[in-house]
């Protein structure tokens, strides 16, 4: 085994690399006036010892285990090729499992009437208020934004801005900003969800007709611009929505129908059931949009806007009505997260979080409804649960990092998600048939 | 009364301190013009935004707070050990940058190019870079912190008056190191080998190739000139207002405003586009309600999206002939 040619040492050159930026990413926050334990002491290392891999001797660890990861790589290279072969059935298996429509209709029975029980399985706190403020909501944003990037291919990260718009346009209503409100009498939370979304919508139309000419790139920075006009806005207006500190008294929902009156209150379990029935009805909208014709004109343009455009469909109109859509979603999500936390306030909308509904669009799939359900439930719990219990040295911002990191990952390795979209399946599948690929290769790669 | 004399109020200010006002404009808009021709040189080849970009510049300035200190301690300079420590500090941080620039690519872009990913893809993984390395160097540094470098000079420092304008030390470092960067580098892409195939890469990635261009290699250089101008803006900026992870994001988006102003692709168009934002957000500070420094940034948006309405094109026009 020769270990000394070219390319084997670019590749101790690039798993040394890695190995350090693991272990910088895993390490100590850094930091001025933080003590420092270096253990390089009167040398030019003590000098920057705010650099947190050089705070103890983790990195000698770590430079370790890059070498013996090179030296396994190194020798057992042709093994490796077979562990992909067989690991690419594990892998194709979520997607041909939801193959059969029979399949897929028991699949989602089940897992309807198991989410049913969860509420009387689940009595810790913290996973209940996972599941509701984390997920229900959550859910509902990914399958907004999805219609926008995953239907329409239109790279929207000024997401944000119509969530903000839904919660805060919601605390206007019911009469707890410095704004008086617009009616005399405040009216209930649940009454808001319509006119939040419908501002939202609007917002997304106004945004939408003058940059939806542009092309994919523009439009994510002029969509991230006004994501940071609405932040910047809402954060510095004090007297209008509260400044920094928001509205702590959102009131929660209330239900008054004349013969039943029911309030929610501060138990989760009546909100999961709220939230389970909007996201039912929201995957039971959107797949059947879908297959409409307005989600085939999107698939449309998404692939080819010249070829749609020569077929007669107006590419402006379509891309306008994804945004409204994706606005809308976006609205509705801010009304139910201020009628389930009772406060808002400027850092629940930070341009961030327009990243963070992108990141379960890609992980689950762009373009594939159940894709992103999923997606939403694995990434939201693993982002809750670091940020609750903090394991392995895990530090509270540290978050976006590995989303950055996670972002890339799928990009180069999976851009299709985890459980792509069933068109794009069936595209494979048509492929595969002609040219006896490997469904693997293809899920890995945009290009048959 | 309000508003209208909130408005006179403010060209007063700028009739009293026309030449300040100037100074700080041009300040600005020469680290501006920096980065925004690592925007423009990397749409000339590659033929999108590269968002990490404005990470590649607050790279930079965490390197000229580590090597500033490493030299300094925290001691001051002062005379002509100060311009050897601006020079060798220029020299680290547009290394580090370029550095950082060539991982992006390697990283984030290259083996989308293998794959002839769609555009969306590149979106994607870029944006992920920009997190993954803001975030880090939030982690290294401090989250939120605003880190100073060492003082190269003492800070404040002026070094001649206009009338009764002081004019500071770091305003003119800044123009003279922005404009001279800025030569350079129009003459690498104008007139040597390297300038050649980057042209020729940007107009027509394939038939370059087949004229015996290496396309891997152009982009990688291309890379390199960009985070080594942003590296060197990334010095300068930190040691007048200290750099924070979210820099980045800041300046990034103004220099990407200046690019497009200027017209994306189009090199002098970077550098006009540069000043315009510069002394734009400039003379925009005293219109800023409840003296609130965000409403410039506000401003600045709304040239953006005015400008990508009426004219994609930008002032001197689009050099490969795309059109937003």
């Amino acid at each position: 085994m020769n270990l000394l040619t070219r390319p084997s040492l670019k590749r101790l050159f690039a798993t040394l690399l890695l190995a350090a930026v693991v272990a910088v990413m895993t390490g100590a926050p850094g930091g001025f006036g933080v003590p420092a334990d270096t253990g390089v002491h009167g040398s030019f290392l003590e000098h920057v010892s705010y650099f947190g891999l050089f705070r103890t001797q983790r990195w000698a660890i770590f430079l370790t285990l890059g070498i013996l990861a090179w030296l396994i790589v190194s020798f057992y290279q042709p093994r490796a090729l077979s562990i992909r072969k067989r690991v690419a059935p594990v892998t194709a298996f979520p997607s041909r499992l939801m193959e059969r429509r029979s399949h897929r209709l028991i699949l989602i029975a089940v897992v309807v009437v198991l989410t049913l029980f969860i509420p009387h399985l689940e009595h810790q706190q913290f996973w209940m208020y996972l599941i509701v403020e984390q997920i229900g909501v959550w859910i509902l944003l990914a399958q907004g934004l999805n219609v926008v990037v995953g239907f329409a291919g239109l790279l929207d990260l000024g997401f944000a801005a119509f969530y903000a718009i839904g919660a805060y346009s919601t605390a206007w209503l019911t009469g707890v900003l410095p704004t008086p409100a617009p009616f005399h009498h405040p009216i209930p939370t649940l009454w808001c969800i319509p006119i939040g979304v419908g501002l939202a919508m609007i917002f997304g139309i106004i945004l939408g007709i003058p940059t939806l000419r542009l092309r994919g790139d523009y439009l994510a920075i002029v969509t991230l611009g006004f994501a940071l006009i609405i932040d910047d806005f809402v954060g510095t207006q004090s007297g209008l929505t509260g400044g920094g500190e928001g509205s702590l008294t959102v009131p929660k929902f209330d239900l008054n129908l004349g013969f039943w009156h029911y309030r929610w209150g501060i138990s989760p379990t009546p909100y999961f059931y709220l939230c389970m029935l909007f996201v039912v009805i929201f995957i039971i909208v959107f797949t059947s949009l879908e297959y409409s014709r307005i989600g085939r004109s999107w698939v449309a343009i998404r692939e080819d806007e010249v070829a749609a455009e020569s077929i007669g469909i107006n590419p402006l109109k379509y891309k306008v009505m994804a945004f409204a859509v994706g606005a809308a979603s976006g609205g509705f999500g801010g009304v139910l997260t201020a009628g389930l936390i009772g406060n808002i306030n400027p850092t629940l909308f930070q341009y961030q979080v327009s990243v963070n509904v992108l990141i379960l669009v890609i992980f689950g799939g762009m373009g594939s409804i159940w894709g992103v359900a999923i997606g939403a439930i694995i990434v939201q719990t693993a982002t809750s649960y670091l940020d609750n219990y903090q394991p392995w040295g895990y530090q509270l911002n540290d978050l976006y990092m590995y989303i950055g990191a996670l972002l890339i990952i799928m990009m180069i390795f999976r851009p299709a998600g985890i459980l792509p979209s069933r068109r794009r399946l069936r595209e494979i599948r048509g492929f595969e048939v002609e040219h006896e690929g490997h469904l693997d290769e293809v899920l890995s790669g945009d290009q048959p | 009364m309000g508003f209208a004399h909130f408005w006179f109020s403010g060209f007063d200010q700028i009739r009293s301190g026309f030449w300040a006002y100037v100074a700080v404009g041009l300040e600005n808009g020469s680290l501006y013009a920096m980065i925004a021709v690592g925007y423009t040189l990397v749409y000339g080849v590659l033929g999108l935004i590269n968002f990490a970009h404005g990470e590649v510049f607050m790279c930079g300035g965490f390197a000229a707070v580590l090597i500033t200190h490493a030299i300094l301690g925290s001691g001051v300079e002062d005379g002509w050990a100060s311009v050897g420590l601006v020079l060798i500090g220029i020299v680290f941080a547009g290394c580090i940058s370029a550095l950082v620039a060539t991982g992006v690519e390697r990283v984030a872009y290259r083996p989308l190019r293998r794959r002839h990913a769609p555009k969306l893809a590149y979106l994607i993984s870029a944006i992920g870079a920009s997190y993954f390395l803001q975030t880090l160097a939030g982690k290294e540094f401090g989250y939120g912190q605003n880190v100073f470098p060492a003082e190269v000079f003492p800070a404040g420092q002026t070094l001649f008056s206009i009338g009764n304008t002081p004019i500071h030390t770091i305003q003119v470092v800044c123009l003279v190191v922005g404009v001279s960067m800025f030569l350079s580098a129009d003459r690498i892409v104008r007139s040597t080998r390297l300038g050649r195939s980057i042209r020729a890469v940007s107009q027509d990635a394939e038939t370059s190739a087949l004229m015996g261009v290496n396309i891997d290699r152009t982009i990688t250089l291309t890379f390199i000139i960009g985070g080594t101008l942003a590296g060197a803006a990334g010095f300068l900026y930190s040691i007048q207002n200290g750099i924070i992870q979210s820099s980045g994001t800041e300046l990034g988006i103004y220099a990407f405003t200046a690019a497009v102003l200027g017209g994306i692709g189009n090199l002098r168009g970077a550098a006009l586009g540069g000043l315009l934002i510069g002394l734009f957000g400039s003379f925009s500070v005293p219109f800023a309600f409840e003296g609130n420094i965000s409403w410039t940034e506000i401003y600045t948006f709304l040239i953006l999206v005015l400008v990508l309405i009426i004219r994609p094109t930008g002032i001197l026009g689009e050099k490969s002939g795309r059109t937003a």
